[in-house]
């Protein structure tokens, strides 16, 4: 029999170039046994979502610091919804005040990351948010 | 069970859904994969495969966006490996292929190896069958590349094309090895930055070597190529058009069919079987068989034997 | 390197040797027995191994003229002007830019009023990959990180009011410097400024670029060619620019470690050299122009040792392999900027004391300028209040501390000049790698640099994660304690404002006269020609930076990163 993997979609919406975090969450989400999908620097929001779907992951990961977080993120839920697909999980990190964290967790954003989390952190969450049925 | 339904009328989410199925070898995999077999049988099949490196997925990224310009609906299986230790994997060929994924004909989908050795799985295999009872009529497949052990392609592709670049050039060894077998359209890659002509040439005369003792209509072309130039791809989509048709027109395709719903069969039935005796085998005979073994009362022979009488005669 | 006993004489250093040997076997062995040592080996944030003690032994072999000198002489070791801080305290040039050019402008009149002595400016992201506003791709970003430049219209906005020959301005701009800059040149000219008068710099370092940030457009070779068209133009007509600001801050903080950014940088400098010699220009008419960007970050001596390598690696190379015979040609002239990646969402005010501790290394280490991060850039950009408390850390350092009242106050120090000296080998080795690769160009097509870098920042978080290098507030003494930290938005109208002046400006120009000169720089493109005369041209019928950008793409094509985790 074969394990049924956790897949995640890693992906730095807009322009930034800083990859430097989401490259480390990569290699360690890996590590922990997960199939990552990563889509890199400068992807669109549809790009992200239609990714999504054609790999069927359970979470899409999105790092912002370029403070663009309160336009990204609700435009991937908005279309993750268009496509009927609200049941994958979306976490996000990078630099996020407080009130913003709080709103986006309000329109469904099911976990958010500052900077100085630990990967292990990042690890529980998202086996948490999935569940015990993988892994 | 409205999933195949959902899928079999084209919803892209549903096929994704039932891929993931497939893959993780859920309890209704089969009765799935059964449902879509009448389905399948008309998609050409190209796999794609050539040392790590050397282009395949930007290739495949100008392959999709010509094919979805004559109209074809496409779809694209990459593979790259997983971890042994951990099972994880990062898959990373289709960030070459976003130009073309967004398109409403394209679907890409990235697997990992999963523990399987050779460039592509059974899991692979099943997911072609289902991307070909989608409806695609191009379905392409990334190997992870591993040279010899990509034999395997042969046995589910119609059309093998093998990427490399003037960088492997000097590395004759690679040439030797399987690889230069299971071509039938190679691609010297990367002609922007090295001497492809020579390593053109270079193919051009292993391939003639070779085939003077197989007797096939199909002389494999050698084309050189820059995927970052954009050149050289209009002449690949030519001749993988071209194989296709020489498949039909001669005949050959009905071989290779019949060989592959073969594999399939003999697959299923080694891991059906053998997994139903091996449940069998301890309640059977309880732990202790491997000892007896061990102290030579008997032998791996006689125990399967005696297995096999008891349970399949 | 020197070998034999040159700073000390050899009785006394006999004497040392044997009195180290004694206190090693009496003094040191009862207090390990007393109490055992924190960790087994104690390592800089380069993995350079730091000894228990240094003593006159670790630099008595050193040649004290030769390898260290005297400020204002080679190899610069000490600093590059023979009065440094004692003359002149360094330029503290804090980097600034948010929302529309108009809120920019009018923070730079505040900044100017309050003591600044230099502008920075912050390009948002569209502006830095070099996307117009109402590109697809700026969508939520316009004006979110610094100012959005579309038209020479934003730039002359931007700097109203402001005399363009009395200030000294400093661009972060990189992929599209040469047509931000012609913007900005256009703009002094309009005010009346003479192009000799200007003075400032652009970043304008690609080739960090696909090593870190990744603000690249084109391939690296057309890419470096542009660069080389600035340096030449600045050589020809802004003696007082300069024209590139080789910078290690990004590869830092994308996660190398500090011998690395030493390294690279330096690394990228020489490639910059190469590419302009080969285009025929005299190495003393260009080299005094090139400076250079360092982050600063909390391994205090290393950092220092850092800075003190760097000039030094930078004057040998640029006097013996590039045959530079004039003084400034061999100067190593550096900014620096604290570091933002060390500074933390948790306890945030914790941060001013990083960046204190940052700032001190920066001008122990001989800064020309000087950035400090505010405390509260973990969390959003800046305030006002904390820019103005990062500015104060400079001027408490400068008034205050009593390090500018002597020159390179760190200097023989058994510890520092070791390390100095540990740096700059290891430096050479990345050389000699970098040189067995076919040069920097090639090191990037084939992702050494990212590799390294990637490695170093993965090693650095599994250090973290594992509790061996403690993040005070983060993995070590963390508190609930949340310190409310006022947060400054940007208003969501800028993006739409920003979009209509766009509009604007593009129906109230000439479009034929842009359509041509649009064509006259792709045609120049194509010849290889200095491309700033036709950029300057297109800059000044309005034609936007997309606009320009899309051109070039067509000639040179585009980039795309390689895959390296
Ligand atoms: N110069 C040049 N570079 C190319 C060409 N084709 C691909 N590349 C570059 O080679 C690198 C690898 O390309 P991929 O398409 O990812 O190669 P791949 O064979 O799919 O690689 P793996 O999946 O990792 O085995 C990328 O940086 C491409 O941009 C080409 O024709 N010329
Ligand atoms: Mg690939």
């Amino acid at each position: 029999m074969m394990a049924e993997k956790i897949r995640v979609l890693l992906a730095k919406p807009g322009l930034d170039g800083h990859d430097r975090g989401i490259k480390v969450v990569a290699r360690a989400l890996r590590d922990s046994g997960m199939e990552v999908i990563y889509l890199g620097i400068r992807n669109t929001p549809e790009q992200i979502v239609e990714t999504a779907i054609q790999e069927d992951v359970d979470v899409i990961g999105l790092s912002i610091l370029s403070g663009s977080h309160m336009y990204h993120f609700p435009r991937i839920l908005q279309l993750l919804k268009e496509r009927k697909a609200e049941d994958i999980v979306v976490i996000g990190g990078g630099i996020i005040p407080q009130e913003d964290k709080e709103k986006l967790e309000k329109m469904g954003v099911k976990a958010i990351f500052g900077p100085g989390t630990s990967t292990q952190e990042i690890i529980k969450k998202i086996k948490e948010l999935i569940g015990n049925k993988k892994n | 069970m409205g999933l195949v339904e959902d899928m079999l009328k084209g919803d892209k989410r549903a096929l994704s859904r039932v891929i993931t199925l497939v893959e993780n070898n859920s309890q209704n995999c089969e009765e799935i994969l059964s449902k879509l077999y009448p389905h399948t049988g008309n998609s050409q099949i190209i796999g794609v495969t050539g040392p790590p490196g050397s282009g395949k997925s930007t290739l495949i990224n100008h392959l999709v966006r010509e094919f979805v310009r004559k109209g074809y609906k496409v779809g694209v299986l990459a593979i790259d490996p997983s971890s042994e230790f951990t099972g994880g994997a990062l898959l990373g060929d289709r960030i070459r292929m976003l130009e073309v994924s967004l398109d409403s004909n394209v679907f890409i989908r990235s697997m990992g190896t999963r523990g399987t050795l050779g460039g592509i799985s059974r899991k692979t295999k099943e997911v072609v069958r289902v991307l070909e009872a989608f409806g695609k009529d191009k379905i392409i497949i990334e190997t992870i590349g591993a040279g010899q052990s990509d034999i395997e392609i042969t046995r589910t592709a119609h059309t093998v094309i093998v990427v490399l670049t003037p960088e492997t050039g000097d590395d004759v060894q690679v040439l030797k090895a399987g690889i230069m077998e299971i071509g039938d359209i190679y691609v010297v890659n990367k002609a922007d930055i090295g001497n492809a002509e020579f390593m053109v040439e270079e193919i051009k005369a292993l391939i003639a070597s070779k085939s003077s003792n197989v007797s096939k209509e199909w002389t494999a072309p050698v084309i050189k190529a820059s995927a970052k130039k954009k050149e050289g791809i209009r002449e690949l989509v030519e001749q993988v058009e071209k194989h296709w048709n020489y498949l039909k027109v001669s005949g050959e395709i009905n071989k290779l069919e019949e060989r592959r719903v073969k594999n399939e069969v003999v697959d299923t039935l080694n891991r059906k079987i053998s997994n139903y005796l091996l449940s069998k085998l301890e309640s059977e005979f309880g732990k202790e068989i491997f000892d007896e073994i061990l102290k030579r009362k008997e032998s791996p022979y006689s125990v399967v034997n005696r297995l096999i009488k008891k349970f399949l005669c | 390197m020197c070998r034999g006993i040159n700073l000390f004489n050899s009785k006394k250093i006999d004497e040392m040797k044997k009195s180290i040997d004694k206190w090693e076997k009496t003094t040191l062995e009862e207090s390990l027995k007393l109490k055992s040592e924190r960790k087994k080996e104690f390592f800089t944030s380069s993995n350079i191994v730091v000894k228990r003690v240094y003593t006159p032994l670790d630099i008595a072999n050193k040649d004290y003229l030769k390898e260290i000198g005297l400020p204002g002489e080679y190899p610069f070791t000490r600093g590059i002007h023979a009065t440094m801080y004692r003359a002149r305290i360094w330029t503290m040039r804090q980097f600034a830019g948010f929302g529309t050019a108009e809120q920019t402008n009018k923070r730079f009149k505040y900044l100017l009023q309050h003591g600044e002595t230099g502008l920075s400016v912050a390009f948002d992201f569209p502006t830095l990959c070099g996307y117009d506003s109402d590109d697809l791709m700026s969508k939520g970003e316009v004006g979110a990180c610094g100012v959005a430049v579309d038209t020479l219209k934003d730039m002359e906005i931007l700097f109203e009011g402001i005399p363009l020959n009395k200030v000294t301005t400093s661009m972060t701009i990189n992929g599209p410097a040469a047509t931000i800059w012609s913007m900005y040149i256009v703009t002094a000219e309009k005010q009346g400024a003479k192009k000799e008068e200007l003075g400032g710099t652009i970043q304008n370092d690609i080739l960090k670029e696909y090593m870190a940030q990744k603000s690249f457009i084109f391939p690296p070779e057309p890419s470096l060619k542009l660069v080389v068209d600035t340096i030449e133009y600045a050589s020809k007509y802004l003696p007082k620019w300069n024209p590139i600001s080789i910078s290690g801050y990004h590869i830092r903080e994308a996660g190398a470690n500090a011998v690395q950014e030493l390294a690279f940088t330096l690394a990228d400098g020489l490639t910059y050299v190469e590419a302009t010699l080969e285009r025929g220009l005299k190495v003393d008419d260009f080299a005094p122009r090139l400076s250079f960007f360092f982050a600063c970050h909390n391994n205090f001596f290393e950092e220092i040792a850092k800075f003190r390598a760097a000039r030094r690696i930078w004057a040998r190379e640029m006097k013996e392999r590039f045959q530079a015979k004039k003084k400034r040609s061999l100067w190593l002239r550096f900014h620096t900027q604290t570091s933002g990646c060390t500074l933390t969402a948790q306890q945030p005010y914790n941060n001013i004391v990083r960046v204190a501790i940052q700032a001190l290394a920066a001008v122990l280490g001989g800064t020309q300028s000087l950035h400090t991060n505010s405390m509260d850039e973990a969390l959003s950009l800046p305030t006002e209040f904390a820019v103005r408390i990062a500015l104060r850390t400079q001027q408490i350092i400068a008034h205050e501390s009593g390090v500018t009242d002597t020159i390179d106050p760190l200097g023989g120090s058994y510890y520092v000049e070791w390390l100095t000296d540990k740096m700059e080998e290891e430096c050479y080795k990345y050389f000699d790698k970098i040189d067995k690769l076919g040069g920097v160009v090639e090191g990037i097509k084939r992702g050494f640099f990212q590799k390294e870098i990637a490695n170093s920042a993965h090693k650095y978080q599994e250090g973290i994660d594992k509790g061996e290098i403690i993040v005070v507030g983060v993995n070590g003494y963390a508190t609930e304690e949340l310190m409310p930290v006022p947060i400054f938005r940007i208003e969501p109208e800028v993006e739409k404002k920003q979009i209509e002046r766009l509009k604007r400006v593009k129906m109230e120009r000439n479009s034929k006269k842009v359509e041509e000169a649009i064509d006259q720089l792709k045609k120049a493109a194509e010849k290889e020609e200095n491309l700033m005369p036709y950029i300057i041209n297109a800059v000044k019928e309005y034609a936007t930076l997309g606009e320009i950008t899309k051109a070039l793409k067509e000639i040179y094509g585009e980039y795309h990163e390689l895959l390296i985790y």
